[in-house]
C-alpha cells in the first residue's frame, strides 16, 4: 500500500498537551519508524488515546513538534486512518458507510462500488451490505469501522482500544483484520490494556503512565524484563493508581516532579 | 453559486402557486370595509360588474382606518369606505382623485330579545344608549377607532354619558371587527351598535334582535375614491375608473338597490350622477364633500323612509 | 354541543359535495404552505447547520435569537412582510402584496426560525457524535454539513413538520399580507376567520375540521415514510 512514497517516519519531539490547565501529555518524544507494529499500553488515564489523537492530528499539541518526515510538501492526513474504541456508525447502510469514507477521499463515484465491495468481502461484512449500520452488533460495527479504513488503504493505522468491549470471538476477528492490514504493509499503532493482545500484536511497546512515556522497547525485551518498575507492576497485573505520595516515591529515577 | 441556487429554488417554488391564482386576468384591488364583505354585498355586485367588463375586482376587506392606510401607501387602486371626514382628508391630501357618493346604509342598535334595558322601539338613538347606561346593561363597543366606533362615540356624547369611564364594567371594548364584536355581544347577552349590512348577514344571532333604528344620526354613507395615480403611478387608474363609473351608473345603482340579505335590504344607492331610483338626495348635494361633512344630515332622513316596508320586514 | 354536531355535518357535506370554492381554498392552502416549508427548509437547514458547526463571534447570540424567533408573533411577521411588499416599501415595485407570493413570504419568515433552531440542535448533537470519525476521514465541519443533514434526516423531518404545522395553522400574517381575497389569497385559516366574523360558526368549525384532517393526513404520511425508511436504513 505504501508503494515507493511514505509519509513515515513520524517523529514526536517533546510533545505536550494541555487541557483545562492540566498537562495530560508531558514532554513526549518518540519516532514511529516504518514497518513496525507499535502497541501503546498503560492504565486508564495514562494518555494513550490522547497520544493517538495527537499523532492523527485530531487535536493539536500544546508544545513540541509532530513531524511526518516522509510527507514533504504533501498533506499527511489522507494517508492515515483511525479506528475508535466505540465505532461511530453513520446512519446509513453498511455499504454506504464505506462509500462515504471513499467519497470524502475524493474517489470518483464510478470507482467506489468495487472498492466498497472489496473492503466488505475482506472484513466478512458482504452479507450485511444493505443493512443499516447502526443495527449491526457491536463486533460487526467495529469490523465495519475497519472496513471503512481498509477501503482508504492508509499507510498508517491508529487503533484506539479497538477490542475493548468485544467478546473473544470478535476480538479474534478484529485482530485477524489488523494482521491483514499489517501484511498489506500498513503501519499499525494500537493502544490496549489487554496485555495478551499486546503480546500477540506488538513489535514495539510504549508504556505510558500519567501522560509520560515511561518506557519504550522491542516487545520481546519489554515483556521479558521491563526497565521501569511501574511497567513491571503493570505487566504483573497489579493495579496502578496514583496518589501524590506514592507517585513521588515510585517515580523512576531522573524524572522530574509532577505538578 | 449558492445564492443563485436559492433564488432559483424560490422562483421554482413560488411561481406555480402565484400563476395558479388569479389566472393573470386584468384586475384591480379595492380596499374596503368588512361590512361590505361580511354582508355578502361584494359577492352580489362584483360578478355583475365582471360579467360586463371582464375586470376582476380583488377586495381587501379591513377596517375603515386600515383601508385608508392601505390606499395611502398605494396598495389599492380604489378605496370604498364609510367615514366621510377621513375620506375628505384623504382626497384633500392628494391621495385620492375624487370622492363619489355610492350608497347609504344605517346603523342599528341590537340587543338581547328580552331587552332588559327597555330600549325597544325608541327611535332616538341617544335616548336608547342613555337607557342602556342607566340600567346599566352590558354594552359591547368595537373599541377599534373604526367608523362604527366613532359613530357610537358620537351617540354617547349626544346622550351625555361618559361610557369610556365605565370601560370594563358594563361597557366592554373588544378592539375587534364588527363580526367578532357581534359574536361577543351574543355571548354576553349585551347591546351593541352595528351596521345593518353586517347585522343582516350575521348568522350567530342567538336571540338578538334590532331594538332601536331609524335615527337620522345613524345614517352611514359610503364613498368610493380612485387612488391618485399622480401619487402612485402604478395605480390602475383606467380600470379603477371603469369600476367607479359603473358603480355610480344607473346600472350599478340598480345592482346595489337589488341586493338583498335574506330578502332584506341593507344598502340604498345615492350616487349623484344617474337616475337610479333613490338618488334625489344626491342631486340636492352636488358637492360630494358636503354630504360627508354631515352624514347625519337631512338627506338621509328623507331617503330611508322611502323604503319602509323592506326595513320593517 | 349542537354546534359540534352541526360542524361535523357541515364539514362532511362540504367534502361530499366537493364544494368547488372549498377545493380551491384547500388546494391554495396546501400549495402555499408546502412551497413556504420547502423554501424555509432550503434556507433554514443550512443556516441551522452552519450555526451548529461553525464558531464565529456572536454565535451564542444567534442561537438565542433563533430560539426566540420561534415564538415570533405571526401578526408581527405579517406587518414586516406587508411593509416590505407594500407599494411604498422596498419591494413594492414587484406588486406582490395581496398575492400568493406574499403569503409564501410571510410563512417562510415564520417557519425559517423553527427549522433553523431545530436543525441546529440536531446537527450539533450529531457532530458531537461524528466529529472524530469524520475529521479522521478528512472532512471538516464544512464538508460534513451535508452528511450531517442527511444522517439527521429523520429527526429533521420532525422539524419540517413543525414548520408545516406553523405555516398551515397561521392566520394573522396571511390575513395582513394576503388580504383574504376570494379566489386569490383566501386560504383555510383566513376563510375560517371570515366565517367567524360572519357569525357562521358551524361553517367555520366545519372548515376547521377539514384543516385538521388535512394536517393529520400530511403528518400521517410523513410518519409512515419515516417509519418504513428508518427500519430500512437505521
Amino acid at each position: 500500500m505504501g508503494e515507493e512514497f511514505s509519509i513515515l517516519p513520524l517523529e514526536l519531539d517533546n510533545v505536550s498537551f494541555e487541557a483545562g490547565g492540566k498537562r495530560l501529555i508531558k514532554d513526549l518524544s518518540h519516532t514511529f519508524e516504518t514497518a513496525l507494529r507499535t502497541v501503546i499500553i498503560g492504565p486508564n488515564g495514562a494518555g494513550k488515546s490522547l497520544l493517538l489523537r495527537l499523532c492523527h492530528g485530531l487535536i493539536g499539541a500544546s508544545a513540541g513538534r509532530i513531524v511526518w518526515h516522509g510527507a514533504g510538501d504533501r498533506d499527511p492526513a489522507p494517508y492515515q486512518g483511525m479506528v475508535f474504541q466505540r465505532p461511530i456508525m453513520l446512519r446509513r447502510s453498511v455499504a454506504a458507510n464505506v462509500d462515504y469514507a471513499l467519497a470524502l477521499r475524493g474517489i470518483r463515484r464510478r470507482q467506489r462500488p468495487v472498492l466498497v465491495d472489496e473492503a466488505l468481502v475482506h472484513t466478512g461484512l458482504k452479507r450485511f451490505a444493505r443493512q443499516p449500520a447502526r443495527l449491526l452488533s457491536f463486533g460487526e460495527q467495529q469490523k465495519l469501522a475497519l472496513a471503512r479504513v481498509w477501503a482508504l488503504k492508509p499507510q498508517i493505522l491508529f487503533l484506539d482500544e479497538p477490542t475493548a468491549s468485544l467478546d473473544p470471538t470478535a476480538t479474534h476477528t478484529v485482530e485477524e483484520i489488523i494482521a491483514a492490514f499489517h501484511a498489506a504493509g500498513t503501519r499499525i499503532v494500537l493502544t490496549t490494556h489487554d496485555l495478551g493482545q499486546a503480546r500477540r500484536l506488538a513489535d514495539e511497546v510504549l508504556f505510558l503512565h500519567r501522560g509520560r512515556l515511561l518506557e519504550k522497547a522491542p516487545a520481546a525485551r519489554f515483556f521479558a524484563k521491563p526497565g521501569n518498575d511501574l511497567a513491571e507492576a503493570f505487566i504483573r497485573g497489579e493495579l496502578l493508581w496514583w496518589r501524590r505520595g506514592i507517585d513521588r516515591r515510585e517515580k523512576p529515577a531522573g524524572e522530574k516532579a509532577i505538578d | 453559486m449558492m445564492i443563485r441556487f436559492w433564488l432559483a429554488a424560490a422562483v421554482a417554488c413560488i411561481w406555480p402557486v402565484q400563476a395558479g391564482a388569479g389566472d393573470g386576468k386584468t384586475f384591480i384591488t379595492v380596499a374596503s370595509t368588512t361590512s361590505t364583505q361580511n354582508s355578502g354585498f361584494f359577492a352580489h355586485i362584483l360578478p355583475l360588474f365582471g360579467k360586463n367588463t371582464g375586470i376582476e375586482v380583488r377586495v381587501v376587506a379591513v377596517g375603515t382606518g386600515q383601508a385608508l392606510r392601505l390606499a395611502r401607501r398605494g396598495d389599492a387602486d380604489v378605496l370604498f369606505v364609510h367615514h366621510g371626514p377621513s375620506e375628505e382628508k384623504f382626497v384633500a391630501a392628494g391621495f385620492g382623485v375624487k370622492r363619489h357618493d355610492v350608497m347609504v346604509n344605517d346603523f342599528v342598535i341590537v340587543g338581547p330579545g328580552d331587552d332588559p334595558a327597555g330600549i325597544g322601539g325608541i327611535t332616538d338613538a341617544a335616548k336608547a344608549v342613555r337607557k342602556i347606561a342607566d340600567a346599566p346593561a352590558p354594552f359591547v363597543s368595537r373599541g377599534d377607532d373604526s367608523g362604527t366606533h366613532k359613530k357610537e362615540q358620537e351617540l354617547w356624547r349626544a346622550a351625555e354619558v361618559d361610557a369610556a369611564a365605565a370601560s370594563g364594567t358594563w361597557y366592554r371594548e373588544t378592539g375587534s371587527g364588527m363580526g367578532a364584536t357581534l359574536n361577543t355581544t351574543a355571548a354576553m347577552r349585551a347591546y351593541t351598535l352595528t351596521d345593518r349590512g353586517t347585522w343582516l348577514g350575521f348568522k350567530n344571532k342567538v336571540g338578538m334582535r334590532v331594538l332601536s333604528e331609524g335615527d337620522r344620526r345613524l345614517l352611514n354613507p359610503y364613498g368610493v375614491i380612485l387612488v391618485n395615480p399622480a401619487r402612485h403611478p402604478h395605480v390602475k387608474a383606467k380600470l379603477g375608473k371603469i369600476f367607479i363609473d359603473w358603480l355610480i351608473s344607473a346600472e350599478g345603482q340598480a345592482a346595489i338597490a337589488a341586493f338583498r340579505i335574506d330578502g332584506r335590504r341593507a344598502f340604498w344607492p345615492n350616487a349623484a350622477t344617474a337616475g337610479a331610483s333613490r338618488s334625489a338626495i344626491g342631486k340636492k348635494n352636488p358637492q360630494p364633500g358636503t354630504v360627508n361633512r354631515r352624514p347625519s344630515g337631512k338627506r338621509g332622513v328623507e331617503q330611508l323612509p322611502d323604503d319602509p316596508s323592506e326595513r320593517r320586514k | 354541543m349542537p354546534e359540534f354536531g352541526a360542524a361535523f355535518a357541515e364539514a362532511l357535506s362540504l367534502v361530499i359535495r366537493l364544494d368547488r370554492d372549498l377545493a380551491e381554498i384547500v388546494w391554495l392552502s396546501l400549495k402555499v404552505s408546502l412551497a413556504a416549508v420547502f423554501l424555509a427548509t432550503v434556507i433554514g437547514m443550512p443556516l441551522g447547520a452552519a450555526v451548529a458547526l461553525f464558531h464565529f463571534p456572536g454565535r451564542k447570540a444567534v442561537i438565542v435569537g433563533l430560539n426566540a424567533l420561534m415564538g415570533l408573533p405571526p401578526v408581527v411577521v405579517g406587518l414586516i412582510v406587508y411593509l416590505a411588499l407594500s407599494r411604498a416599501g422596498p419591494f413594492g415595485v414587484f406588486g406582490l402584496l395581496f398575492t400568493p407570493a406574499a403569503l409564501i413570504a410571510a410563512q417562510v419568515l415564520l417557519v425559517v426560525p423553527i427549522i433553523a433552531a431545530l436543525t441546529r440542535q440536531v446537527v450539533e448533537d450529531l457532530w458531537a457524535e461524528y466529529s472524530d470519525q469524520l475529521r479522521s476521514f478528512g472532512a471538516g465541519p464544512g464538508r460534513a454539513l451535508t452528511a450531517l443533514l442527511w444522517d439527521g434526516r429523520f429527526t429533521l423531518l420532525t422539524a419540517v413538520l413543525a414548520g408545516f404545522g406553523r405555516a398551515s395553522a397561521e392566520v394573522g400574517a396571511v390575513m395582513i399580507v394576503g388580504g383574504n381575497i376570494d379566489h386569490v389569497t383566501r386560504v383555510m385559516t383566513t376563510a375560517i376567520a371570515l366565517e367567524v366574523r360572519k357569525g357562521d360558526l358551524a361553517l367555520a368549525l366545519g372548515l376547521g375540521v377539514i384543516l385538521m384532517v388535512l394536517s393529520l393526513i400530511v403528518n400521517g404520511a410523513a410518519f409512515l415514510i419515516k417509519d418504513t425508511v428508518e427500519t430500512r436504513y437505521g
